[in-house]
């Protein structure tokens, strides 16, 4: 098998705080191949958001990383100067949120948003970019993208922003995705559309999506494998099939049985 | 509908106006457009929607949080519409809400046993001591320590807040609960909990409830009967089992299509809304038995 596109090696992070330090991420290793879609699941605080930032180093203090390696296309990122960084960041890997509304720029027209992308990372001048914004909407299934460029995000509503949350991000076609919750503030009608939305762009760009969510459903739509994090640690990582069929982990049984209409949920008595 | 509801909600009607400057004519929302149902004692109730379907204003108009603009709403027979305030404030005892943010919901600066006391020092029930008393037993009936009544709310989770927000909708001994919301904000294996906690405080006091919710797996798997909502009305309901396995409105067939599913295997055939497809004014009618669709 080829190199791994992303391999996380020992992750820790910790939080230092006055008083005490706190393991947020606890030893956490998994890879994830170019084309492949890795589920990272989890409940609030259980490190997933924390592992997203670290690897593409946006942690903010108190929080470091304390140990571990984070190899990508061969490079350990750790070791990368803050200027190498920014040309992995938006270009590499690119990241979308749960809210695009606080992601957006509330001031600036969405088509030159996207176009910022491009221009940042010099894969287009000015004219070309916003000529690009105009396919990266369309692309995205944004009706009549020639106008819309023109909005702005308050004129948008929550799913056609995620949307153009994920124009931007695969402005410079990425080899990886890190999609952090990103249908959890939606209604389900407009999520069922986001995701057959990602899953098309990740056939027609070999996207690789670490998917982070708290939705065992949105997994089983969407991911090849799934790792379950459980305070910090990954306790559980698997084929997808495999790990919703036959959890080995009891956090990941109770996770699975805490999930309405599975059959062990509250309702069955 | 029927004979003898505990609650029956009859062509709820609520508008906002929205004011568009100077010289352009207000435009009307119609939030909540002729809602009909009834729920009987004892039931799980589930009202089911996207955002702005109008399913929380319903919930907040059946208390009057939210003057409806017409309709009518009978508890026990008795349309607290045409109550005064006084009249309302004793209604509200038999009907207590728990909201969806147990971040919010709650007053940060209260002790966590003042903030379950503070309904009956409203309605001045008890003594000092029998309030005290009181608070104790909720807090052990919704699962929490007594040891912590003196704590804030930021110093308990999530799902503990919640517990928190029960036992003060359950201090005044309600008939009716009407949960906004009320685990939707919650981790998955503590909403189960509340859910559960939820479930069996029906049993155990008699409750009915009015569940709104947006997860439909949830309310599939909880409640009786349910009624489907899409802008301002109610478009499809009856009982659970038959709507979840005959969806007959267009919009509940794609609503159910989006629910991701937890077998990887398992067909998936997305069916989306065309709003062509359907007449918006269609009134409801029988489409099965106790299952009606505005079809």
């Amino acid at each position: 098998m080829a190199a791994p596109l992303l391999d996380v090696q020992r992750l820790t992070v910790v939080f230092e705080g006055s008083q005490s330090t706190v393991t947020a991420v606890d030893e956490v290793s998994f890879q994830i191949a170019a084309g492949e879609t890795l589920g990272l699941v989890g409940e609030s605080g259980s490190g997933k958001s924390v592992t997203a930032f670290s690897i593409l180093r946006l942690l903010q203090p108190p929080g470091r990383v304390a140990a571990g390696r984070i190899l990508f296309e061969g490079r350990d990122l750790l070791a990368l100067a803050e200027r190498e960084m920014r040309q992995i960041r938006g270009a590499r890997i690119s990241l979308i949120f749960q809210e695009p509304m606080t992601a957006l720029n509330p001031v600036m027209r969405v088509g030159d948003q996207i176009a910022e992308a491009l221009t940042v990372h010099g894969r287009a001048g000015k004219r070309e970019a916003s000529a690009r914004a105009v396919e990266l909407l369309d692309a995205v299934h944004i009706p009549d993208a020639r106008r819309r460029v023109r909005d702005y995000p308050h004129q948008l509503s929550g799913g056609m922003r995620q949307r153009v949350m994920i124009a931007i991000a695969l402005a410079c076609h990425p080899p990886l995705l890190i999609a952090d919750e990103p249908t959890t503030a939606l209604d389900v009608t407009i999520q069922a559309q986001v995701l057959d939305l990602l899953r098309e762009l990740r056939t027609r760009y070999n996207l690789a999506l670490l998917l982070i969510t708290h939705d065992f459903g949105v997994i089983a739509e969407m991911a090849d494998r799934v790792a379950v994090m459980n305070k910090g640690a990954l306790v559980e990582q698997g084929p997808v099939r495999q790990v919703l069929r036959a959890p080995v982990h009891d956090y990941t049984r109770s996770l699975l049985a805490a999930v309405p209409g599975t059959g062990s949920g509250p309702g069955t008595r | 509908m029927t004979q003898g509801a505990l609650l029956e909600v009859r062509r709820l009607v609520k508008h906002f106006i929205r004011t568009r400057g100077v010289w352009r004519p207000p435009s009307v929302v119609k939030a909540v457009d002729d809602v009909s149902f009834a729920i009987e004692e004892g039931e799980m109730f589930g009202l089911v929607g996207e955002s702005g379907s109008g399913k929380s204003t319903t919930g907040r108009c059946i208390l009057r949080l939210v003057e409806p603009t017409s309709g009518e709403v009978l508890f026990r027979g008795e349309n607290v519409l045409l109550f005064s305030r006084a009249r309302m404030r004793q209604a509200r005892r038999d009907m207590q809400i728990v909201f969806q943010d147990p971040y919010s919901s709650l007053n940060p600066r209260m002790r966590a046993g003042d903030i379950v006391e503070e309904p009956l020092i409203i309605h001045k029930l008890g003594s000092k001591a029998e309030r005290r008393a009181r608070v104790a037993d909720l807090f052990s009936l919704v699962g929490l320590e007594t040891a912590h009544l003196t704590r804030y709310p930021h110093e308990f989770s999530g799902g503990q807040r919640q517990r928190i927000g029960i036992a003060r909708a359950l201090a005044l001994n309600p008939a009716l609960i009407i949960a906004d919301e009320a685990v939707s904000a919650l981790d998955v294996s503590i909403q189960a909990q509340v859910v559960r906690l939820m479930l069996d405080l029906k049993d155990r006091l008699k409750l009915t409830y009015l569940f709104i919710a947006h997860d439909l797996r949830l309310v599939e798997h909880i409640c009786t009967r349910v009624a489907v909502m899409y802008l301002g009305r109610i478009v499809e309901m009856g009982e659970t089992r038959a709507l979840f396995a005959r969806p007959a409105h267009p919009y509940t067939r794609a609503l159910l299509s989006a629910v991701p599913l937890l077998d990887p295997d398992a067909p998936r055939r997305r069916i989306a809304l065309d709003p062509g497809s359907f007449n918006p004014d269609a009134p409801l009618k029988e489409v099965g038995a106790s299952h009606w669709a505005a079809v």
